[in-house]
């Protein structure tokens, strides 16, 4: 089992107000150093239950913003713990920025639901309360490994499952040599152990600085339109943009690749996806498209699934929503249904441009309750994870350079290796095992 | 008819290396114990080959012996080879191994087994266990005997349904020449107990006086002799022999080839798993087809005895291909065999059917050690011994049980895995599967667990007075080379440079400078003034040497561990509701059902465990702690 070490001791730090360009964005800290950790950043002793306006510093002493701070000492406080929020101005950049700086001074990411569960803990919440608790850690982990997945794809996730299993081939050999000491298998010396740990530390460091560089980067929550062909996508898309984005025809399949155009929902930049109809193409365009289209399903983080009112039989050709996605459906071309009924779910008209309201305001409800952690937390997280891998690499190498001993070197990369397995998941002591019976002859 | 004898507060069902440490340490305790084997001349027999020790399994060896069992003791009365693994690594994996003498193994066993206090020796075959209202009250013998018991600790090793194969040829048998336990299993099984199999295997013995030694490469003991115990002076120690290696070759592994056809492993004869670290030869020479030689350890049975052990040619091959392929190998052209190698099968209780105390789950007051519980070797069933030992005399007094953690023992890492993990080869202890590898050493087993032994009872008045001494006499000596300072360019600093080649550029303290790579305790001690060498041996200088250059590693290690303690401390109550907790998979819910974790940490290591799980898991707990 490998984790963080979540000591309740530990300082925990987290933005606590919904992303997006509000007005005010509220960094949240609490824990034993929480009051340190605040007045490390503001100047100033912060005492308990007083409103300071202050300047929010980095560790050159540079302002990144001017806020208010306020302290709460345990145990009259939200989690029990001191409890320091630093109010800043609501910029994603800005509280990105100060969060960076608690995680500087010693504090931990909180997990999802973690300043509740401390709550819980500490008897701040009654125990009737136990089960909405367990709901917010489980829908906000769900929520994490979508943003996760999200600021995971493509080439840095490639690269940290290269590293990932560099680091675990290295320690198969080093652990082989320890356990199996008494065995004829050319193991490990320790020049190559030291090529080893040097060329991990070089990929590990570029890693380090490029995901650096893509942490900046923002990553908006995606909203994508699902349906069978020619349900009245693309006309909602144009609707809710407010401009004519996506070619609109009566020609089912005219939508072949998936469309970004990010929309305000909340005053939240959000990003909504056009995608081509679901249905069995022989034509490999089409095809390709539909394949686009159910990767960006897959990846939503809020689905809209269509269906066309004249066409009752395009209800229901949506896949199985992802684990722990939201799904609102909506009929759309309700101008071609003249009886008033309920049909169950939303009803619009692009055309007329009736319904369009209530579905903004259903939107926003769901993006409000469900969009889970930002991708930018999901990526601070991993950086501190490689942070920390990198920390204790160069452990490892140190240890080598001076001769150390050979268990203390792999002491330092079994840290590291637990580190990198918050990312790509854990390597345990029998997957070890397993791979130095594959490359090694052994036992008698 | 049954005949009711005198009975005993905890009986103890086989005498192999589980049954004689749980036995001790239970009559150590002082509870009235009855130790029942098939035979009493097999009493500490070593079924596979005659050595105690080597890496992980050696520091399961002090544990025991720091609890004041007997394998240690035994090993340095009967070792004939001792040597130091790992001598060139760091302590933490520095490892004793002890070629042992078999007969004078068994002797020194028998000997701490006949004197032991509170102790009856019985020899019965034990065919059925006596229940009441779902609880273990006795058991039954092959005469017709019954002997009540309060507790029962069941170590029957390779005997339960216990198949010998060579070749195509089988036979029932719980090792070479001796009946297996046929009926007992069948008994287990009617009480509800999961069964598996498992596989494992030994070498053909052959007569020394047809080896040509003399061609093999010569294995001496190591010098200074190392010792095993912690009460070891090395004065019990008989004559020392050498263990030679030879190595297959090219026509060695033809001729396993073509035997394989009749091979038991290779025509699905054996359906059970063996263990991937103990393979046989045949299994080398398929995975491995590219290798052109493996080598053997041709290790001597004993001082009054010709036979030797070739421990690396493990097989259960046709007895002709046997000796086609001995022959074939460098120095044993006219070998002949006294045994044929062969391979076991015998039956397991999926050890996740126990408490970690090593009680049963099914059964009240039956405890289970040693192999039975689906591991393999000498050490892991001592350790395992007395820990069953331990906990079943606790319970027949009414008392908690005790288990080290995995932060405390390698005893606590080995019962942790095995009923939190369960088996699916016999399972074997490496130094990788122990997270606090480097505070579990051979040479802090003492400190780690003496003090908890003395409290149980487990530690007589002689152990307890030299472990006292040697903590008191480390601790000024720690205490004096911490204050000891040593100045640049000063005499002491110059002999230093001199001796190890490294720059003294601040004044620092000598426990600083023992720190150093480079800076050996021997050195250091043989610079030192007069008081502090003869205030302290050699050993003594070592350990301050050992928690010297582990220092640095423990701030970080504590933190893991404060978090393992505080999981260890949220109890799991007996009949917890997994289901009704909310926000868990369902697939994970069925494991903890099947798992039964008695606190937060052993959840934390069931297969699929996530943090936000432990979280939810954790609430719920405290919620119903609270309510």
């Amino acid at each position: 089992m490998n984790q963080p070490i979540n000591s309740a001791s530990d300082t925990i730090v987290a933005i606590a107000t919904p992303p997006g360009a509000g007005g005010v964005g509220i960094v949240r800290l609490s824990g034993t150093s929480a009051r340190e950790v605040g007045e490390k950043i503001t100047g100033k002793a912060l005492a308990p239950r007083c409103l300071d306006l202050t300047n929010f510093c980095d560790g050159q002493g540079m302002a990144l913003d001017q806020g208010l701070a306020t302290c709460f000492a345990a145990p009259a406080s939200y989690t029990g713990e001191d409890v320091v929020e630093l109010q800043a101005h609501g910029s994603p950049v800005v509280l990105s920025m100060l969060l960076d700086r608690c995680l500087e001074l010693g504090a931990r990411l909180a997990e999802p639901g973690e300043f509740s569960q401390r709550a819980f803990l500490n008897g701040k919440l009654d125990l009737v309360q136990a089960e909405a608790v367990a709901d917010l850690i489980a829908s906000g982990t769900r929520g994490a490994a979508r943003a996760a997945m999200r600021s995971l794809q493509g080439a840095f996730s490639l690269q940290v499952q290269a590293l990932d299993t560099g680091v675990r081939s290295l320690r198969a050999e080093l652990e082989a040599s320890i356990d199996f000491a008494d065995e004829a298998e050319a193991f490990i010396d320790d020049e190559s152990v030291r090529k080893h740990l040097r060329r991990l530390q070089g990929e590990l460091e570029a890693l380090l600085e490029e995901a650096d560089r893509g942490a900046r980067l923002q990553q908006r929550p995606k909203l994508v339109l699902c349906g069978a062909p020619n349900v009245g996508k693309s006309s909602l898309l144009n609707r809710l943009t407010g401009h004519e984005r996506a070619i609109v025809s009566d020609q089912p399949g005219t939508t072949r690749d998936t469309l970004n155009e990010p929309i305000l929902l909340a005053g939240l930049q959000v990003d909504l996806v056009d995608t081509a109809g679901l249905r069995p193409s022989a034509e490999s365009i089409e095809a390709e498209g539909v394949r686009r289209a159910r990767q960006a399903i897959a990846g939503a983080d809020l689905r809209i699934d269509l269906w066309d009112a004249s066409r009752p039989e395009t209800r229901g050709v949506w896949p199985p929503p992802e684990d722990g996605q939201g799904v609102i459906e909506v009929m759309t071309k309700r101008d071609l249904v003249t009886e008033a009924q309920d049909f169950g779910c939303l009803a619009v008209s692009a055309k007329e441009g009736t319904g369009l309201q209530r579905l903004r305001e259903t939107l926003e409800e769901a993006l409000g309750t469900n969009q889970g952690e930002p991708a930018f937390l999901a990526r601070t997280r991993h950086l501190e994870a490689l942070r920390r891998a990198q920390e204790h690499m160069h452990q490892a190498i140190a240890e080598q350079e001076v001769g150390g001993a050979q268990e203390l070197v792999a002491e330092a990369l079994r840290v590291a290796h637990l580190a990198l397995g918050e990312i790509v998941g854990i390597t345990t002591s029998e997957d070890l095992l397993s791979d130095i019976f594959k490359h090694f002859c052994l036992g008698k | 008819m049954a005949t009711r004898c005198e009975g005993a507060d905890i009986i103890i069902i086989g005498a192999g290396h589980a049954g004689v440490e749980a036995a001790a340490a239970a009559a150590r305790m002082g509870a009235d114990t009855l130790l029942v084997t098939q035979s009493i001349e097999t009493i500490g027999q070593m079924s596979c080959n005659p050595a105690i020790g080597g890496v992980g399994k050696s520091h399961l060896v002090r544990e025991v012996d720091a609890l004041g069992g007997i394998m240690a003791l035994a090993a340095d009365e009967s070792g004939i080879q001792f040597r130091v693994l790992n001598a060139s690594k760091g302590a933490a994996v520095r490892a004793t191994r002890a070629q042992t003498d078999r007969s004078l193994y068994k002797a020194a066993v028998r000997e701490r087994i006949e004197k032991q206090t509170n102790l009856r020796l019985v020899q019965q075959e034990v065919v059925n266990l006596n229940t009441e209202r779902g609880r273990v009250v006795g058991v039954e013998t092959a005469l017709g005997v019954v002997y009540a018991a309060k507790a029962v600790v069941l170590t029957t090793g390779t005997f339960l349904g216990g198949r010998i194969h060579v070749g195509t040829a089988s036979l029932a048998g719980g090792r070479a020449g001796e009946r297996p336990s046929t009926e007992l299993a069948r008994k287990l099984r009617d009480f509800g107990f999961e069964l598996g199999r498992l596989k494992t295997g030994t070498p053909p013995r052959l007569d020394g006086r047809t080896l040509d030694l003399p061609v093999m490469q010569v294995q001496a003991s190591d010098e200074p002799l190392p010792v095993m115990s912690f009460m070891g002076d090395g004065r019990t120690r008989p004559a020392q022999r050498p263990c030679y290696i030879t190595h297959t070759n090219p026509q060695t592994h033809d001729i396993i080839r073509s035997a394989l056809k009749d091979s038991p492993l290779y025509t699905g004869r054996i359906e059970g798993q063996g263990p991937r670290y103990c393979p046989s030869i045949e299994d080398k020479v398929v995975r491995f087809s590219e290798r052109s030689a493996h080598q053997i350890f041709m290790e001597p049975e004993g001082l009054s005895t010709q036979e030797y052990y070739p421990n690396g040619i493990s097989t259960s091959l046709p007895y002709e291909a046997q000796v086609a392929l001995v022959r074939s190998i460098k120095g044993c052209e006219k070998a002949h065999i006294t045994r044929p190698g062969y391979a076991i099968e015998y039956d397991y209780l999926d050890p996740r059917g126990l408490w970690p105390w090593l009680e049963t789950r099914p059964l009240e007051g039956l405890f289970l050690a040693g192999q039975i519980n689906g591991t393999t070797g000498y050490e892991e069933a001592a350790a395992q011994g007395v820990l069953a030992g331990i906990n079943a005399t606790l319970k027949v007094s009414g008392r908690e049980h005790w288990v080290p953690s995995r932060r405390e023992a390698y005893m606590g890492v080995l019962v942790d895995d095995l009923t939190t993990q369960g088996v699916s080869e016999p399972y074997r202890m490496f130094t990788s599967r122990a997270e606090y590898r480097v505070l579990l050493r051979e040479d802090n087993a003492d400190a780690r667990l003496t003090p908890k032994g003395r409290e149980l009872g487990l530690v007589d008045d002689s152990r307890w007075r030299c472990f006292s001494q040697a903590q008191t006499r480390v601790a000024a000596l720690t205490k004096a080379l911490r204050s000891a300072r040593v100045a640049p360019a000063s005499p002491l600093a110059r002999r230093l440079e001199d001796e190890s080649g490294t720059e003294i550029a601040r004044n620092q303290s000598m426990f600083d400078l023992l720190r150093r790579p480079e800076i050996g305790p021997r050195l250091l001690r043989s610079l030192a003034d007069e008081d502090l060498r003869s205030a302290s041996g050699l050993a003594d200088w070592e350990r301050v040497k050992t928690e010297a250059s582990y220092a640095g590693y423990l701030p970080r290690m504590e933190r893991e561990i404060e978090q393992l303690r505080r999981r260890e401390a949220t109890p799991i109550p007996k009949g917890f509701h997994f289901r009704g907790v909310k926000g868990l998979s369902a697939e994970l819910v069925e494991k903890l059902e099947q798992h039964l974790p008695g606190n937060l940490a052993q959840a934390s290591r069931i297969e699929g465990m996530t943090p936000a799980a432990l979280s939810i898991l954790l609430v719920y707990l405290k919620r119903d702690e609270a309510a």
